[in-house]
Order: C-alpha cells, then structure tokens, then sequence
C-alpha cells in the first residue's frame, strides 16, 4: 500500500513540476557568451513571397559572414498576422530588435509610445543622398525618421491590350475617353475594371486619382494634415465621379464583397479589362514565370486619365511601403542599426533585379538588365510631379478606418458625396 | 432492457478504470480524495490555468476599457467615457443586433437538427453514413471554410450563381458585396458549420433512450410522432436546453467566418460584436475602446444566458 502512496505523490510532484517549468520557460537572451543576437522579424513568408524571403537570407548571411559574433535570429508571419503581432509585443515591450513598419499614421503611436529609435544618425552617415527623395520622409515625424523604406510603388492603371485591341479601343487619356472604353466593354459584355473592394484601400486608390486630377495634387493631403478642409468642392465632386463610375457598370459585379486577390485573378483570368494597382504587381505582368506569357505580353499600362482638362499626369498616388525599424529599447541597437543599414544597401542592388522590387533606394535604371515595364516605371518615378501617399496611411488609424469604411459606403451608393465628406471631415477635425 | 444493461455496464468499467492503479480500494480513495490538501492539489493546476488565462484577463478588459490607450503607449485613465460611448454608439448597436439576428437563427436551426437527428437515430439505412456527412464540415477548420464560401458565393465565377444562372436567373445577386443580403448569405455558412455538432449531440442523447420505453410505447399503440414528440423530446429537454444556450452563446461572440469573409464588411453590414471589437483594437488602434466593446460583450452574454436558463428552467426533470 506504501508503494501506491507514493505514485500518488509522485504524480502530484511531476505535475506541479511540469507547471512550474512551463512557466518560467526561458527569455532567450540576446546575447550569449561572446555572439550577440540580433532579432528581426519580416513579413515574407517562404510560401507566398519566395524570391523576397530569399533575398533576405541572401542579406542574413552576408551580414553574418561580415560580423562574426553577431547573429540574426529570424521570424516570418504573413502580413496580417504580422501586424496583429507587432502590435502584441509592443504592448509588452517585446518587439525584435529589428522589424518591418509602414509609415505615417501607423507609424505614430509607436514613435509616441517610444517604441522605435530614430535612425536619422544613419541617414546622415552610411546611407546619406541614398533615397528617393520623398521616401524616408513618409517615416518622419517632428523632423525626426523612424524608418527606412525598402520599396517604393506607385498606383498605374494596367490593362489588357488584347481586349482593347479586339475592340478597338485605345489607351484613354481624359475621363470622358475612360467612359467611352467602359461603354464599349459593356456593350461587348466585358467586365471593364477589376476591383475588390472588400479591402477598402483599392477603391481608395480610385477616388484618391479623382481628387488628384480635380482639385489638383495637394488638395487631400492638406485637407488630412488639416491646411485644407474635406469639404472642399474638388473633393465632394471626385465622390461623384466615383459613383457615376459604379452607375455606369464600370467595375465587376459584387466588387464591394471581393478581395483584392479575387479582382486580380479576374484580370489575370482575362476576365476584366482593366485593373488600378501598384507597380508592386509588376512581376506578374513581366518576370513571373507561373502567369503565362502570353497574358504577360499582352499587358501594359497607362497613367490616371485627366478629368475635365485638369489635372497632371504625371502626379501619382502611391509610396513607400514598408520599411525596416530598430526598436528604442534593443540590447544590441548599435548592430541593429548596422544591420539595417547593410539590409538597405544590399537589398537595393538585389530586390529590383532578383525580386522585381522597385526599392527605395536610388536606382540607374540602365545599369541594370530589366523588363521594358521596368525601366518605363522607373522613367516615369524620375519624371514624377508629385507623389501623394496613400490616403490610410497618411491618415491616422482612426481616421483611416472612417476613410476606408466609408470609401466602400460611396462605392456601394450607400451616402451621397455630402455624406462622404463630411464623415471624413467630422474624423479628421475630431483629432485635431 | 438490453441496452440499459449495457450502459450500466460501461459506468462501471469506466469508473474501475478511474481508480486506475490497480487494487486502490475504493475506501483507499476516499481516504486521499478528504484530505484537504489533496484536493487542493488536484484542484490547484486547473484553477490557476483557468485563473491566468480566463479570469485575469477578462478583469483586465474591463480595466482597460476604463483607459485612453492606442494598444502602443501611455493608458490615461478616462473613467466610464469609453462606456458611454460605447451605449450611444449605433455601430455598436447595429453590429449586437446582427449577432443576436445569429443567435436567433442559430437557435430556431436547432429545431432541424433535433428533426434530422431524430431521423438518424430511427434506425434508416445508412443512417451512419449519413452522421458521418453531417459531421465533415466540424473538422474542417474555419478560415478553409471561409475560402470554400468566398468561393461559391463569387458574384461572376461562383458556384452559386452558376447554377441560378442555370435554373434562368437572369442577375443572381453579388451574395457578399449587397449589404441586404450579406448578413444572411454569411449565416449559410456558419450554421452549416456547426450542424454537425449538435447533430452529434443530439444523437448521442437519443441513442441513450433505453429502447425499453421505445418499445412499452409502440405497445400501447404510439405512432412514431407520438413517440418522438411525447417521449424521446421530453427525455431528451435537459441536452436541448444546453445546446440553446451553446448556440446563443456561441452566436453572440461569433468572430472567425466574419472576419475572414467580408471583414464586417460591406459598411459594416455584416459586423457582429466581436468583429467590430476588433476592428477598434486592431485596425483604429484604439484598445480602450475596443476592451470596453469587449467587456460589453461579456456583459451581454451573461445577462442574455442567465435569461435563457430562468426562461427554460422547470422544476421537475422528466425521468421514466
């Protein structure tokens, strides 16, 4: 009987055991003995972004063959469970060393939360005069950077030159000629423009286009940094644009409830003729080897039409995406930062030749072997009047959430161009 | 007669195996199982998991509903505002009612369930088969049945309105994007999920009916109705009211197909209470907000679950 007693007990013990370990499993350190580590968490996991998680192992392993005793410790997440991510570790102030933000509005409370180190050090030394101009500066804030972009996109409109040519159409240059190419699809029973707007910030691109050529190229920005108003009437009319798009049956059905991945699949499928998205999609118009050539060959793109003579062509929608950060609070900040240094400069030279990335950094275009896609993008980036971000991200979280919200609401003739505006004017003047 | 036998049966075995070791007597056990430290030992590991990861942070959430905090930086405390906020909040509003319109429907599939499993448990053939259909959409995982959904309800190229376009429909609705429609079209799936679970419940209690009673009533003269309605129903009224409350439960804290197939979306037509909770903590970044949303959301769960226990409550519990 002794012996069964003592099982009990023993159980008992290698129970409470058990508990006691799982709760105090280790914090790994951030340095053991001589190495250090230096963790950096990406959002280019093997499976959907093969070429970019590459590239970045490519970078790892040079980093480390350059710096013995340091060395990177590596997490991957897809995007979405990235920022969920991010944001989680923060609140307990376990972000990595070095990570991946996008700029502005998201980037604010984390700089007023003290979570990121400023890296204007860097720019001033390794990599001074090396950005596109207008890029770093989408992840400053008081005149102080925050991050360094890696990509740079602008929004164009690609289409189908096949279908267009089927029906004799040709690229549009005003609004009105857009109208017409629209009709003609309709009338042939081609759905004309892809979009999902499930996600919001595709429609967003569309009435940030408006806006652009109506009201000229600043007028969002100052109504959203507050030097100008949401009511203005450049603003209320590109909403009546966007509805007298959706009126006239110029984006595929049920556009509100697709995602952006199923509007591109329509496109890719040939089953709509245009469709608005950043250059980010130009591998599968150029180098990306599963879309067939024959659909590649038959893409092209123009710029956002002007509107009622006015307007520039040459004024973009589009951005840095994202950027590397070095947290504020990092044992190891000062390799962080060589590292995200030695990450810009290398993944410059890689991301546009091996990846198809059109990175941030300045770029000669004829030095390098590229599609003709490419090289007309990056002619355009040189000859660019202006580049306007992307609306969400310029806003704050808040605000942005109203845009989008209410970027759909309009889509989907739910208020009318007064309503839209307002909305936008009541979030924005709130946080003021 | 046999059946009962046999379930006795199974008590007993299973209870041997509870004393597991060996030829602990039963006396031995009770023994262990009154010294208070004993049980506080077996007791300690459950409650503190649960202590840690359910009950800790649900007084937190309330806590920080409390708080003006972005999720990144300083909290500053803010008193009930986020609460009252949060009461005069149509969207909140809107998105409770479209989880209790869930829990409605969920409650009234129930009835189906009960039909179809009284079906199954009558002896028909195949009716193994059959269970076993019902019961693949519960393994499948959630985010895998979105995609599946996303895809029959594709406005151009789903599988939906292929075949209303068959049948001469001539302008099948976008299912997802009609902000009429997406409420509903969304529901489809998510009671499809879960028929199998209470389809699996329901059968297992009415396989537990000793066949005994079954057969004194077809005796006297009972037609199968009877003997559904009259017999198998009110021996069965103690599980049916437990999955009311699963379901209502359940409903009102509904999240994962949402979220996945349409975000809330469009407008908000489809944002039930946890979706909008996060979608205030996660995407405008306002965690107080989104933790006093959430706190609600505990609120109304306890209060509308205390509710369906008084309402179905009865005194007697129908043994035969």
């Amino acid at each position: 009987m002794k012996g069964k007693k003592a099982i009990t007990k023993l159980v008992i013990l290698l129970f409470s055991l058990v508990f006691v370990l799982a709760a105090c499993s280790d914090d790994d350190a951030s340095s053991d003995g001589d190495s250090k580590v230096i963790k950096f968490m990406h959002l280019w996991p093997e499976g959907s972004s093969k070429t970019h998680y590459e590239i970045v192992n490519g970078i790892i392993e040079d980093f480390e063959t350059d710096n013995p005793g340091v060395k990177v410790d590596l997490e991957v997440l897809s995007n979405e469970q990235y920022k969920d991510k991010i944001q989680v570790l923060s609140t307990s102030d376990e972000l990595p060393d070095v990570g991946m933000t996008w700029a502005a509005g998201y980037l604010e409370p984390y700089v007023n939360g003290n979570k990121f180190a400023t890296l204007d050090d860097l720019l001033e030394g390794d990599l001074a005069d090396s950005f596109v101009a207008g890029t770093a500066e989408a992840y400053a804030l008081d005149g102080k950077t925050y991050g360094l972009p890696l990509e740079l996109n602008i929004a164009t409109i690609f289409y189908n030159k096949a279908i267009f040519e089927e029906y004799g159409l040709e690229a549009p240059e005003t609004l009105e000629e857009l109208e017409q190419v629209i009709e003609t699809l309709n009338d042939n029973g081609v759905a004309p423009i892809a979009l999902g707007n499930k996600d919001r910030w595709t429609g967003s691109l569309w009435y940030m286009y408006l806006a652009d050529r109506i009201g000229g190229s600043d007028v969002l920005t100052k109504a959203i940094d507050r030097s100008g108003s949401f009511e203005d009437p450049a603003l209320v009319q590109a909403a009546e644009e966007v509805q007298n798009l959706v009126e006239m049956d110029a984006f595929v059905k049920g556009f509100n409830g697709l995602a952006d991945e199923e509007a591109k699949s329509m496109f890719m499928n040939e089953q709509a003729a245009m469709y608005l998205i950043a250059t980010w999609d130009l591998p599968n118009y150029t180098t990306n080897e599963d879309v067939p050539q024959e659909f590649r060959d038959s893409v092209g793109y123009f710029h956002f039409p002007t509107v009622d003579g006015k307007g520039d062509m040459n004024s973009f929608v589009g951005g840095p995406g994202v950027g590397l950060f070095v947290a504020e609070d990092s044992d190891v900040k000062e390799e962080a930062k060589d590292f995200v240094s030695f990450f810009v400069q290398e993944w410059g030279e890689k991301s546009v030749t091996e990846a198809g990335v059109i990175p941030a950094t300045k770029l000669d275009a004829n030095s390098l072997e590229l599609p003709q896609m490419y090289v007309d993008v990056l002619n355009d980036l040189n000859s660019a009047s202006n580049l306007t971000l992307f609306a969400d991200v310029q806003m704050s979280p808040d605000a942005a959430q109203v845009h989008l919200d209410m970027i759909q609401a309009i889509f989907g003739n739910e208020v009318t161009p007064e309503e839209f505006t307002k909305a936008h004017e009541d979030a924005l003047s709130a946080e003021e | 007669m046999k059946s009962s036998d046999k379930r006795k049966g199974l008590i007993l075995t299973s209870g041997r195996s509870f004393s597991i070791s060996n030829d602990m007597g039963l006396n031995e056990m009770n023994k262990v199982m009154s010294n208070k430290w004993v049980i506080t030992l077996y007791v300690l590991p459950a409650l503190l998991l649960i202590a840690v990861l359910v009950f800790i942070p649900l007084i937190l959430t309330g806590y920080y509903g409390l708080m003006d905090w972005d999720g990144v930086g300083e909290m500053n405390f803010i008193g009930l505002e986020n609460y009252i906020t949060a009461i005069q909040d149509m969207k909140f509003w809107d998105s409770a009612w479209h989880s209790f319109l869930l829990a409605i429907f969920s409650t009234i599939s129930l009835v189906i369930y009960l039909a179809i499993s009284l079906i199954l448990a009558s002896k028909i053939k195949g009716a193994d088969f059959l269970r076993k259909i019902y019961l693949i959409p519960m393994l499948l995982s959630s985010v895998a049945i979105a995609q599946l959904w996303i895809k029959v309800f594709n406005p151009t190229n789903g599988m939906l309105n292929h075949i209303l376009m068959v049948l001469g429909v001539e302008n099948p609705p976008a299912w997802l994007a009609d902000t009429s429609i997406v409420l509903f079209a969304i529901f489809v799936p998510i009671l499809w999920q879960y028929a199998g679970f209470y389809i699996l419940i329901y059968y297992a209690a009415l396989k537990n009916i000793p066949e005994s009673i079954i057969e004194a009533a077809r005796i006297d003269g009972a037609s199968p109705l009877q003997i559904a309605y009259r017999i198998k129903l009110p021996l069965i009224m103690g599980i049916v009211k437990v999955t009311i409350v699963l379901a209502v439960v359940g409903s009102l804290k509904y999240f994962d197909l949402i979220y996945v197939m349409t975000g809330g979306g469009p407008n908000g037509a489809s944002e039930v209470m946890a979706s909008y909770m996060y979608k205030l903590a996660f995407s405008s970044k306002d965690f107080g907000y989104g933790s006093a949303i959430g706190f609600l959301l505990l609120v109304i769960t306890l209060i509308v679950t205390i509710v369906i226990r008084k309402i179905t409550a009865s005194k007697e519990e129908i043994q035969y």
